[in-house]
């Protein structure tokens, strides 16, 4: 493959990969402090469509990336009251939180279907776009994969070097310890779950304000399912994440730019890569022994003090 | 105190039960306010005839089931007619027990406008004798049941003439939904278009599996696009294609209505569907009596395809050839598929003068010389 096929294609996969970035970011954070959610195609859509709808109000669209965040959290915030209030069971209830927020989307986004909304444009950053092969890999893109490029260093951040990235990991990895600490894990898991809706729902507005700038039903198309898988792809881990994200993006590129180039091969096999090297590097990541992956606690429910 | 949150969860969880219970619903809700009635001004006549429509997607503003709802419409303003609308119906079993709400409700004849609506149009026609169904491009009747659909690949190859005129690096991208016959077919008639005025073009072609997904079918133009093509076409009803064309500044043909809201500087024009004809049809012959099962396959002459109009780009010269072979085209003439026809192998499929028979057309599978690609 030649090089001006190269770039263009690595270009795309930042593209398509930036939308599951951003949610996978979120479930990380979320599973990091000991709640899985399973919602998280729901609060994609609910995320999209928040900020489009802000964005068509207010004819901001930053506002309505915000908004987008703050939707799912919103959404997000029945899971807590589920989980960390009463103690349900996490699993169904992120399941719940799937169907409900699919449905409610559409439902809202009824009237809205096929409307246009002026969101983010590209934006070569000056200087910087310049850069031979990164430049227009990277930073010819429009302003909300930018935020992405700050959103994986930040919750790196977080975990890494910050006690309140302690104190969230204590909360997923063994509760009871960090209730003996003094630490309040309801609290800190109200803000892992909240955190990484907000990062989730912003994934979503990437949808609708930047990608296709429209809306329509069911824009997520399953990429929260991708989400959720690569969480385990990435161990739980903020760099995983970007390379997990970033390859899903590259294959599903890169599968449309084969069928493009004339390759012919039966459609349906190219169409089954993404999802088949999803599959793969998960065996691939379970079988390196050695490094414990998942939060101990993770979808194990905190009794409050009794 | 346990026992209390214990309780209160229950309740959430059922609560969280309800939630699904209503969301699976939603069809049905979105179904009650939807059949809008739209009686028409004039005096009652003595009994209007009730004319349901069932549509696989939301009417949006383009697709496929817009254009169906334009023909809705265009009935809806004969005097004594009547129509309800379903829209967002998926198809398969769910549907059937909507064609049978609006069968219970009075409806005198049901239009399903979609594929998938084929068998559940059937087992619902069994039970309501006095009901007359059409279902929108299937092949499956009964005494009650016929089924209707256009040529949709004359007008393919007319947008082919305009593309094949317009293309500078001899290179077209189709970004094309499900390898069936139906978009085989329109991909073939495009291509056979294009060679019409522009031999050494190619079309390229890429599945993406999906007749509605904006974000990846934009990106399959785009994936086209850095191939090289300078014209986009499609057979999808999102118009994800036409804005990617417009974003790089390259021309684009749509489909199923007019696109050019969504890419005025790329949208050339657009193969379109006019159902209002069969609609219009259907109603005479429901209300004279005189209807009976069978298979509308219509095309331009009648009127059911159509171009959408020329975006200010093209030039008056194209417009002409479109003009002369569209003139052809209604006169009779077997313009899209007559010989000679080639496959991408080389092997001749049609001799000189010899026209693909309707049969060799609905089951077609293989793809015409020019096309880059494979049918599967």
């Amino acid at each position: 493959m030649s090089i001006e096929l190269l770039i263009p294609l690595l270009a795309a996969a930042v593209q398509s990969g930036t939308p599951v970035l951003f949610a996978t970011l979120g479930e990380l954070v979320t599973e990091r402090s000991g709640t899985l959610n399973l919602g998280v195609e729901g609060m994609l859509l609910m995320g999209a469509f928040s900020g489009f709808f802000v964005c068509i109000l207010t004819g901001s669209p930053w506002l309505g990336f915000v908004a987008g965040g703050v939707g799912a959290m919103l959404l997000a915030s029945l899971h807590g009251l589920v989980t960390i209030v009463f103690l349900g069971n996490q699993v169904v209830s992120g399941l719940a939180l799937t169907i409900l927020g699919v449905g409610l989307a559409d439902f809202l986004g009824q009237p809205f279907i096929g409307q246009k909304v002026a969101g983010f444009s590209k934006y070569a950053l000056p200087g910087l776009a310049d850069l031979p092969a990164l430049g227009p890999i990277f930073f010819r893109q429009d302003a909300l994969v930018y935020c992405s490029y700050l959103a994986a260093p930040l919750v790196w951040f977080l975990f890494a070097r910050t006690s309140l990235g302690l104190a969230l990991d204590a909360a997923g990895e063994n509760p009871k310890a960090a209730k003996a600490a003094g630490l309040s894990v309801a609290s800190l898991r109200w803000f892992g779950l909240l955190a990484g809706a907000f990062l989730a729902g912003l994934g979503g507005a990437y949808l609708s304000l930047a990608y296709t700038q429209f809306w329509t039903s069911n824009l997520s198309a399953g990429r929260g399912w991708i989400a959720v898988a690569l969480v385990i792809f990435a161990f739980w881990r903020p760099r995983g994440a970007v390379l997990g994200a970033y390859l899903f993006g590259g294959v599903m590129a890169f599968q449309l730019r084969l069928q493009a180039a004339g390759a012919n091969l039966p459609s349906s096999l190219l169409l089954m890569l993404p999802y088949a090297m999803t599959i793969l590097a998960l065996i691939a990541a379970n079988l390196r022994k050695g490094r414990a992956g998942a939060p101990a606690a993770l979808g194990v429910n905190v009794e409050p003090e009794e | 105190m346990r026992m209390f949150s214990k309780l209160l969860f229950l309740a959430l969880l059922a609560l969280a039960a309800f939630g699904c219970a209503e969301d699976k619903k939603e069809p049905e809700k979105k179904a009650e306010p939807a059949p809008k009635a739209e009686a028409p001004a004039a005096a009652p006549a003595p009994a209007a005839l009730k004319v349901g429509f069932i549509y696989v997607s939301p009417i949006g503003d383009a697709g496929w089931s817009y254009a169906h709802d334009l023909g809705r419409k265009a009935i809806a303003a004969l005097p004594g007619v009547e129509t309800t609308y379903v829209e967002a119906v998926p198809e398969g079993p769910d549907s059937e027990r909507v064609v049978t709400k609006m069968a219970r409700e009075g409806a005198n004849l049901i239009l399903t406008t979609s594929f998938g609506y084929m068998d559940p149009t059937l087992n619902v026609a069994k039970e309501f004798p006095d009901v007359k169904f059409m279902h929108c491009s299937g092949f499956k009747r009964a005494d009650n049941v016929g089924t209707y659909f256009g040529r949709m690949y004359q007008a393919r190859y007319l947008s082919g003439l305009v593309a094949g005129s317009m293309t500078k690096a001899n290179k077209l991208g189709y970004v094309a939904a499900f390898p069936i016959p139906e978009v085989i077919r329109g991909i073939n008639a495009f291509t056979l278009g294009v060679q019409k005025v522009n031999p050494d073009a190619e079309v390229r072609v890429v599945w993406t599996k999906t007749w509605y997904d904006p974000a990846t079918e934009k990106e399959a133009a785009k994936a086209l696009l850095d191939a090289g093509c300078d014209v986009i076409a499609q057979h999808q009803d999102s118009p994800g294609p036409q804005e990617a064309a417009q974003e790089r500044g390259v021309y684009s043909v749509g489909y199923n209505s007019d696109m050019s809201s969504f890419a005025p500087k790329a949208h050339l024009t657009a193969p379109v569907w006019n159902w209002s004809v069969i609609y219009t049809y259907l109603v005479e012959q429901v209300r004279s009596g005189a209807w009976k099962s069978e298979d509308i396959w219509w095309g331009m002459d009648k009127g059911v395809v159509d171009l959408a109009p020329f975006g200010p780009m093209v030039p008056e010269e194209v417009k002409a050839k479109v003009a002369a072979a569209k003139a052809d085209i209604i006169a009779g003439k077997e313009l899209v598929f007559t010989g000679p026809i080639f496959d991408q192998k080389g092997e001749q499929k049609a001799a000189a003068g010899q026209t693909l028979s309707d049969p060799d057309l609905l089951g077609m599978k293989w793809f015409v010389k020019g096309v880059v690609g494979s049918t599967e």
